[in-house]
């Protein structure tokens, strides 16, 4: 199972800004080890966000994007007290869910 | 929009060779550094230390909520800013990481010489780092003040300045060589100066810190075995005396700083 992610979302005016922080290798595929064999790519690959059950967001990612990442965007319309989900899928199946409360 | 505000100066300046010339280098490398504070990974092995102090672990299946950092059992807010400091029951000065190591043996029954012996970034290293960082970040903001009261603390002061100016190895380096002057660098990373007091949040108040480059968190013990490795000499080890001398000086150094840890760098 991998490690949680952070979560921040605030609310100011009309949006919220959601701030993520994931936990997470990102292989890229590219590297080689000690033995110059190559290591197997391994990153996330779909990214989603909901806002209270509601999917906001979703997004396809490749091994270009860095190790342990960060993602921020805005969602109209939340308030404080509303419920943020992100959820992400590896290339392997792994997944990984965690949930916020906009302050 | 802080953040893009700050994306837009900084194409700007690529943009006009003369408004380029008049920001140093160092300039460009704080900007990109504050761009990078917002989202700074050592949250996530925070959040991951924080759950390793209360999670039953080891042989014998205990958390390390008893474990004592030098103000009581299970005291975690503000010890960061008070280690190296000498201990009682280990009759020995310790930092952070080696009397957590300490505390995983007595508390937990891991054994103490095998995890010293593990290179960092493996095994149980990890969890070390992990709980180094969470408790640097109970302590952030809050002001270095170690103690030099028990006659072990200054002379392990008095060594750790020793081995600071000791020059050796085949480049006849000592620490002093890059961290005895002001305005030294290597490569674009400027060097404290840390036979003084470096200011806040720098040198011994800016570690353990997370490094973009490679994707690594580093403890203290970790930074200190790899200026030696720089330096081509041998590593002094894990909670080695060596090691934990040179944060006694560092860190009584900088008496007075706030700790910034856990801090981002390059």
């Amino acid at each position: 199972m991998a490690d949680p992610m952070r979560i921040r979302a605030q609310a100011s005016g009309d949006k919220a800004t959601v701030r993520v922080l994931m936990s997470h290798e990102m292989e890229s595929g590219q590297r080689r080890d000690a033995n110059g064999k190559l290591v197997p790519a391994w990153h996330i690959a779909e990214v989603t966000a909901e806002h209270n059950g509601k999917v906001v967001m979703t997004a396809e990612w490749g091994p270009a994007v860095a190790k342990n990442p960060y993602l921020q965007f805005y969602v109209k319309g939340a308030k404080a007290g509303d419920k943020i989900a992100i959820s992400w899928k590896d290339n392997r199946g792994d997944t990984r869910r965690d949930e916020a409360t906009v302050s | 929009m802080k953040r893009l505000l700050v994306l837009s100066t900084l194409c700007l300046s690529v943009m006009s060779p003369p408004a380029w010339s008049q920001k140093t280098t160092s300039q460009g490398i704080d900007e990109y550094r504050a761009m990078l504070q917002d989202g700074n990974p050592a949250d996530l092995f925070e959040a991951k230390g924080e759950a390793l102090w209360t999670q039953k672990r080891g042989p014998k299946n205990a958390t390390l909520e008893q474990c004592d950092l030098g103000k009581g059992p299970g005291v975690v807010k503000g010890v960061f800013v008070e280690l190296p400091r000498y201990f009682p029951d280990t009759r020995r000065v310790q930092d952070l990481e080696s009397r957590l190591l300490t505390c995983m043996a007595s508390l937990q029954g891991f054994n103490e010489a095998e995890i010293a012996k593990t290179p960092f970034g493996r095994g149980e290293q990890n969890t070390l780092t992990a709980l180094a960082t969470w408790i640097s970040a109970e302590s952030k903001d809050m002001r270095f003040n170690l103690s030099q009261a028990h006659s072990e603390e200054r002379t392990f002061y008095e060594v750790g300045k020793r081995l600071f100016y000791m020059r050796g190895g085949p480049h006849d380096f000592s620490c002093a060589s890059c961290h005895g002057e002001e305005g030294k660098r290597i490569r674009l990373q400027d060097l404290p100066k840390l036979n003084q007091n470096p200011g806040d949040g720098v040198g011994f108040a800016a570690w353990p810190a997370y490094r973009v480059s490679n994707g690594q968190m580093w403890g203290m013990q970790q930074r200190l075995n790899d200026c030696y490795r720089q330096q081509r000499f041998p590593y002094p080890g894990f909670g080695s005396d060596a090691t934990i001398a040179l944060g006694v000086f560092l860190g009584v150094n900088a008496k007075g700083s706030a700790s910034v840890a856990p801090a981002i760098k390059r």
